[in-house]
């Protein structure tokens, strides 16, 4: 079988895994030690999160699908760490490693994972529907594509109040042949709205290449062009890259109000969810280059040892930190209690959990 | 009180609610320059300005969803879609997102958009513009489903609406739009999930909602003029919530029931009100509970056989007749 997605990913590829051209770009260069450090420790413990989240599939306590970040890392770490108060997120059913780089804990959101009432979402959501609107996060959805317009409308409630923040919506490299993205594209250009559309290419939607599913005039973001928007594509293995380019997306959108598409080429060692044996459509050799070559994980971790902020002893530190980080929500996720069966009628309608005299609802609303 | 029309009746509705909150936002495909397709938001442009009340591209997935997530953040969107019919385009977003976004989330989201517009045939238009999607929205747990049938309840159940935190979808009828009706100035709401007895009566109960109930209001005085039968008419106005209590009163009263819906009849919502009846009231019936529907074939485009395709006022004269028989 022919590598075809060593042709869909030709900037990540060309450049040997090496320092980073983008370290002394100004937002990367302002970043302290901590920060940095803070950074990578991030990365690390979605990297254990997710591995952690394997053993207990194949334990058989989480149901439904899984779909795991690992080897995507660099594209949620670099794009968030850069968000402030008014900047908003939304994504795909991809969406663990988002969930903890905005703050959510280990412990909530793993419990999600097995359907347990302290998950983030008391067990109603599951993996694809995680959500914490507290930290700007509005989820965690599940049907591809679907999202886009809500982010975009996220961002024109942003722009509505007055405030300068922006809404960055995730979709993957298969989002992008979905009627809502494009009519999600057309009213954030046609009404300037701060929304960066951020395309996570990993090179297959599901179990189809980008060659199979998807015409397109050289790279995905370049489709912006049609509706009148800026556009970038980065290497996603490189969270300097992602963080440099990413910045002037984000200065578009608080100071024009200005949306933008970014492609940012990334990859997935795992099947695109678990329920993917992973042995039709790509090769082990494709996999196993990317992970010796490009892992956004182990690059950052070179580049900071090679910036003498890191050691070899406190990368391992950090690193068995996280893993038993994870471990201890493994635990938490099994021994939580379930819901109760009067929870599955519970969070459906705001009016019918808040009745009461000025409510706007009466009547019969939940039917036996 | 003034007479107005029920289109008039729900422009006020958005006007005083525009004026009562500014986070009220009108949008949809031709509601601000163009004045309305049918003239629903005329003026309001003027009134409220290009922040306030948005034209939107021909774009239902978009827009609705632009409105969903505006409203997770504060905004409070009443979306207009020229038809109910257009609702298919954007489906996903209307039941996939804003019906489940509450529950996914454990309660943390919620959902306070409007979605407002007609549903309904007998425009001869043909069956891609002659839609009545109410029960099948209604089905979903997470969305409220309401059908004004008078400018009275069209004003109070949009307000109500607008007020609401949790999705609304308020299906009108462009056939009503020019009814006239006695609606009060003063501010006033029509709670979601309150049935109300247009007619009183104590041989029949006939349920309708929509159009409908216009219809059956027609058909009633048939039958007490030309039969001597005393028939109570019973509005739903409210499909999701549905106030179950005043179906069942009615039928203890009368012990006869006839069901009348604009919809088709499989799945309507007149089965589920059927089965309302026979669970909780089975022994009060005197006779089987009967429904008039449109016929069961997809929107005719010939304007003479869509008006017979639609429940009219003989039909539902004769089918009450047979269920007092």
């Amino acid at each position: 079988m022919a590598k075809p997605a060593v042709l869909t990913h030709p900037e990540s590829l060309k450049r040997p895994a090496g320092p980073s051209e983008y370290a002394k770009d100004p937002v990367n260069a302002a970043l302290s030690k901590a920060e940095k450090i803070a950074l990578y420790t991030k990365m690390a413990r979605i990297r254990h999160f997710e591995q952690r989240c394997i053993r207990i599939y194949q334990q058989g306590k989480i149901g439904g699908f899984l779909h795991l970040y690992v080897g995507q890392e660099a594209v949620a770490a670099g794009t968030i760490s850069l968000l402030g108060k008014n900047d908003h997120l939304i994504t795909g059913y991809r969406d663990h490693g988002h969930g903890l780089m905005v703050g959510m804990g280990m412990n909530e959101c793993m419990a999600e994972l097995t359907g347990r009432v302290t998950g983030c979402s008391q067990g109603k959501g599951g993996s694809m529907h995680y959500f914490a609107p507290d930290k700007n996060y509005w989820g965690g959805h599940g049907i591809v594509g679907g999202q886009a317009p809500l982010g975009t409308g996220l961002a024109y409630a942003v722009k509505y109040m007055g405030l300068k923040g922006s809404c960055l919506v995730y979709m993957g490299d298969g989002a992008v042949n979905q009627g809502a993205v494009h009519e999600a594209y057309n009213l954030a250009s046609l009404w300037d709205l701060p929304v960066i559309f951020v395309v996570e290419n990993n090179g297959y939607s599901m179990g189809t290449s980008q060659e199979r599913s998807t015409a397109h005039p050289g790279c995905l973001a370049k489709r912006a062009e049609g509706y009148n928007m800026a556009w970038d594509v980065i290497n996603g293995h490189d969270v300097y890259e992602v963080r440099a380019k990413t910045a002037i997306a984000l200065k578009r959108a608080h100071e024009e109000s200005k949306p933008t598409v970014l492609e940012i080429f990334t990859y997935r060692y795992f099947g695109h969810s678990m329920a993917d044996p992973d042995k039709t459509y790509r090769d082990k050799e494709e996999i196993k280059e990317y992970r010796e070559r490009k892992d956004p994980v182990l690059a950052f971790e070179q580049e900071l040892l090679r910036e003498k902020i890191l050691t070899p002893e406190l990368s391992q530190k950090i690193n068995e930190e996280a893993m038993a980080e994870a471990d201890k929500a493994a635990i938490f996720a099994d021994e939580s209690p379930d819901p109760t069966v009067a929870d599955i009628t519970k969070h459906i309608y705001w009016e019918e959990d808040n009745r009461g005299p000025k409510t706007t609802s009466r009547g019969t609303i939940i039917f036996e | 009180m003034a007479v107005i029309s029920y289109r008039e009746a729900l422009r006020a509705a958005m006007r005083e609610e525009l004026k009562r909150d500014d986070k009220v936002v009108i949008m949809g495909e031709e509601v601000a320059q163009f004045n309305g397709a049918y003239k629903v938001t005329e003026g309001l442009l003027k009134e409220f300005g290009p922040k306030r009340i948005v034209d939107t591209p021909i774009s239902e997935a978009g827009f609705i969803g632009l409105g969903i997530g505006a409203s997770m953040l504060g905004i409070r969107p009443v979306m207009e879609l020229m038809f109910w019919s257009f609702s298919y385009v954007a489906f996903d977003q209307i039941v996939n997102n804003a019906g489940n976004i509450r529950y996914m989330s454990g309660g943390l989201i919620n959902c306070p958009i409007v979605i407002r517009g007609p549903g309904n045939g007998g425009t001869n238009v043909g069956a891609t513009h002659s839609h009545t999607p109410e029960a099948i929205l209604a089905s979903h747990p997470g969305i409220k489903v309401v059908c004004p049938a008078t400018p009275y309840d069209a004003k109070g159940l949009l307000k109500a609406a607008i007020r609401d935190n949790d999705p609304v979808y308020v299906m009108e009828n462009t056939i009503l739009y020019n009814d006239k009706g006695e609606v009060p100035e003063e501010d006033y709401i029509v709670p979601l999930g309150v049935a109300d007895v247009k007619r009183i009566g104590t041989d029949l109960t006939i349920v309708a909602h929509g159009r409908a109930v216009i219809t059956s209001l027609k058909a009633a005085e048939i039958l007490e003029q030309e039969h001597g039968v005393s028939v109570e008419v019973v509005d739903l106005r409210s499909i999701r919530p549905l106030d179950e209590e005043t179906i069942l009163t009615s039928v203890r009263k009368t012990h006869r029931a006839l069901l009348v819906e604009e919809n088709k009849p499989f799945c309507g919502v007149d089965a589920q009100i059927a089965y309302l009846i026979q669970s909780k009231a089975f022994d009060e019936l005197d006779a089987p509970i009967h429904r008039v529907s449109s016929i069961d074939a997809p929107q005719i485009y010939c304007k003479r056989m869509e008006d017979h395709q639609l429940p009219d006022v003989n039909r539902v004269v004769r089918e009450a007749l047979k269920v007092l028989a």
